[in-house]
C-alpha cells in the first residue's frame, strides 16, 4: 500500500485521529489515541504492521516538547509507514510492548537517553547508562554534570595533561 | 521443547540467580548476562548492556556529517564497512545525490569482502564456544587475509574511515582486483574444508542441533533480523527485498535455514546460514569484479554536507542484520539527530525467550549463534 492509501484506510478506520505531518510521509497521533491507532496497525490485515524497526525519541530544542519517531514496516505487505507521537515534558505515551516486543528494549533505551515515559511497560528502567544516572542525556538542555559520586569530571585536557 | 529434565518431586531446586560477565570469554565482549536457573534449567536471563557506551549519538549532535563517519567505524567493529556504507547512504538518501557507477561497485566488493571476513569470525567463534578450537584458528586465518586487503585499501585493517557519504576515500590500489580474486580462489576450499571439520561434525551437531529454536513469528514480533532471523526460514534479505546501491544486478541466492540438521530456527541452522552466506558473498565479488567500470571515485563527494531540514529512515543489510540510520536534519551541517538501529541490540532482546527452558551451557551456544557485537549494542 502507498502512504496515501494506508492514510486514507486509517481515516475509516479511526476517523479524526490521525493527522498527515505538512510536507512529509509522516503520520502524527496523539498520546490518546496512540493505543488505538497502534492496535490498527498490527491487526488490520490490510496494514498488517508486524516489524517495529524503531522508536527514535527526539528534543525539538525547545525544552518543552518531546516526541517518539516510530519506523513500521510489513513484512507480508511489504510496505513502510513512519508515526510520530509527540509529548509535553511529563506526559506519558502508552506503551507498545504487548503489540510488538521490539518495543521493549527500544522504549527503554528512550526512557534512558531522551526521558521519555512510557505508560504500561512492563520494566521500564535505563539500559545502557547506569540505574544510579542523573538526568536524560540526548536531551539538548544536558549539561554534563561536574561531579560524578563525588569524583571530578574532566572537562578538557588539561586535567590530564 | 522439553522443559522439565528434573523431576520436582524427587529433587528440590530453588530458583537461583547466576552471573556471567561482564568479563567473561563466551559473551563476546563486555556483556553481562543475569541468568535465573532452577538448577541447571535457564528459567529467564537478565541482560545487562552498556559497559561499552560511547555516547555515539550524543557525539553525532556535535560534529559534521563528514565526522561521523569514524565513529560509525567503530559501533560494529567486525564489520566497519557496512556500519560506513549504511551511515553513507542514509546521507546521499538525504541529499537526494546520484552516484558514479565505479563508487557503488567498488561499495559491494569491499562490503562482501567484510561480510566474508565478519562471518568468518562469528562461525570460528561460535565453534570456540561450544568447545572447537580449530575452525576459530582456522578463521581467523583466511579472515586475515582479507584484512590485508582492506590494508592495501585504505591502510586501516579494522576500523577504515574509507566509505564516504558521496563517495570513498581513495580508488582502488594497483592489482586489487587480482587479489581479491586469487583470494576467493584460494578461499572456496576453505568453505568445504571448514563443513568437513566443523558444520558435519558429530560433536558440534549434538550441541547445537534443537537448540534454542527461534520460531519466525517470535522472530518477527522481537525485530530479529539477519542471518539470525533467516536461519528461522524467512526468507528476508534487504539486498533482495529492496536492493540498495546495485545489488539487484547481481545473482545470488539468499541462504535460510532448512532444519537440516533438526528443527528449523535452531541453532545450528543460523551458523549454517552464515557459512552458506559467505559463498554467496564470493559470488557476489566475482560478478561484481568482472563488471567493475572506469570513472572518477570522487566525482560525486560533496564539497559540503548541507542537507535541507527532513529526515531520512535508510535501512541496510550489514553481516549481524537490518542496520537503520534515522537522521533528523535542520537544515545546519550538523545532523540534529541520528538514531542507530542497531541490530544485534534487536537480536540480544530475544535471548531470554528462546533460552528459557534450556541448560546453562546451551546458553553460551544460542548466544554465540546470535553473533552480537557489543560495540553496536552499545553504541
Amino acid at each position: 500500500m502507498t502512504f496515501d492509501e494506508i492514510v486514507a484506510l486509517l481515516d475509516t478506520k479511526a476517523s479524526g485521529k490521525t493527522s498527515v505531518i505538512e510536507g512529509k510521509t509522516v503520520i502524527s497521533v496523539s498520546p490518546e489515541n496512540w493505543s488505538e491507532i497502534s492496535a490498527i496497525l498490527k491487526n488490520e490485515s490490510k496494514l498488517n504492521f508486524d516489524y517495529l524497526m524503531c522508536i527514535s525519541a527526539y528534543d525539538k530544542g525547545d525544552n518543552k516538547v518531546y516526541g517518539a519517531a516510530y519506523n513500521f514496516y510489513s513484512t507480508v505487505n511489504n510496505h513502510y509507514l513512519e508515526v510520530r507521537v509527540e509529548i509535553e515534558d511529563g506526559i506519558s505515551i502508552p506503551s507498545v510492548v504487548e503489540l510488538w516486543k521490539a518495543a521493549d528494549w527500544h522504549e527503554r533505551e528512550a526512557y534512558d537517553m531522551m526521558g521519555l515515559k512510557f505508560e504500561g511497560h512492563p520494566d521500564l528502567k535505563r539500559i545502557l547508562l547506569s540505574d544510579d544516572w542523573e538526568g536524560y542525556p540526548l536531551r539538548k538542555n544536558y549539561k554534563e554534570p561536574d561531579y560524578y559520586h563525588g569524583l571530578p569530571v574532566p572537562k578538557d585536557k588539561s586535567y590530564w595533561d | 521443547m522439553e522443559a522439565n529434565l528434573v523431576d520436582k518431586s524427587v529433587i528440590e531446586t530453588g530458583e537461583m540467580v547466576l552471573n556471567m560477565g561482564p568479563q567473561h570469554p563466551s559473551t563476546h565482549g563486555v556483556l553481562r548476562l543475569k541468568i535465573h536457573t532452577d538448577g541447571e534449567i535457564v528459567s529467564q536471563i537478565e541482560p545487562v548492556i552498556g559497559y561499552l557506551h560511547r555516547c555515539f549519538e550524543k557525539h553525532c549532535e556535535k560534529l559534521s556529517y563528514e565526522q561521523i563517519v569514524p565513529f560509525t567505524d567503530r559501533c560494529d567493529y567486525l564489520a566497519s564497512m557496512h556500519m560506513d556504507h549504511a551511515y553513507s547512504i542514509a546521507v546521499e538518501k538525504l541529499l537526494d545525490i546520484e552516484l558514479p557507477d565505479r563508487v557503488e561497485y567498488i561499495r559491494v566488493i569491499i562490503a562482501e569482502l567484510q561480510r566474508i571476513a565478519s562471518h568468518l569470525v562469528a562461525v570460528g567463534t561460535f565453534g570456540l564456544d561450544v568447545g572447537a578450537i580449530t575452525p576459530f584458528t582456522w578463521t581467523i586465518r583466511d579472515r586475515e587475509r582479507v584484512l590485508d586487503l582492506f590494508e592495501t585499501l585504505c591502510g586501516a585493517r579494522l576500523l577504515y574511515n574509507y566509505i564516504w557519504p558521496g563517495g570513498v576515500s581513495h580508488d582502488l590500489p594497483p592489482k586489487f582486483i587480482e587479489r581479491a580474486l586469487d583470494f576467493l580462489d584460494y578461499f572456496d576450499p576453505q568453505i568445504d574444508e571448514l563443513n568437513n571439520l566443523l558444520t558435519t561434525n558429530k560433536i558440534f551437531i549434538e550441541r547445537t542441533a534443537d537448540v534454542g529454536i527461534l520460531p519466525p513469528e517470535v522472530g518477527i514480533n522481537f525485530g530479529v533480523s539477519g542471518p539470525s532471523l533467516r536461519g528461522s526460514g524467512v526468507n528476508f534479505d534487504l539486498r533482495k527485498n529492496e536492493p540498495y546501491s546495485i545489488y539487484s544486478k547481481f545473482d545470488f541466492d539468499v541462504p535460510v535455514g532448512k532444519g537440516e540438521m533438526g528443527t528449523i530456527g535452531d541453532t545450528w541452522d543460523r551458523y549454517y546460514v552464515r557459512v552458506l552466506e559467505m559463498r554467496e558473498s564470493a559470488k557476489i565479488i566475482r560478478q561484481a569484479c568482472a563488471e567493475l567500470p572506469g570513472g572518477d571515485v570522487h566525482a560525486a563527494l560533496p564539497k559540503k554536507i548541507r542537507p535541507n531540514a527532513g529526515e531520512v529512515y535508510g535501512r541496510y543489510e550489514s553481516a549481524r542484520g537490518d542496520v537503520g540510520f534515522y537522521i533528523m536534519s535542520n537544515g545546519k551541517n550538523i545532523p540534529m539527530r541520528v538514531k542507530m538501529r542497531s541490530p544485534a541490540f534487536c537480536n540480544l532482546s530475544v535471548l531470554s525467550e528462546i533460552s528459557e527452558g534450556w541448560m546453562i551451557s546451551d546458553v553460551i551456544a544460542i548466544l554465540g549463534s546470535l553473533d552480537i557485537v557489543l560495540g553496536e549494542i552499545d553504541r
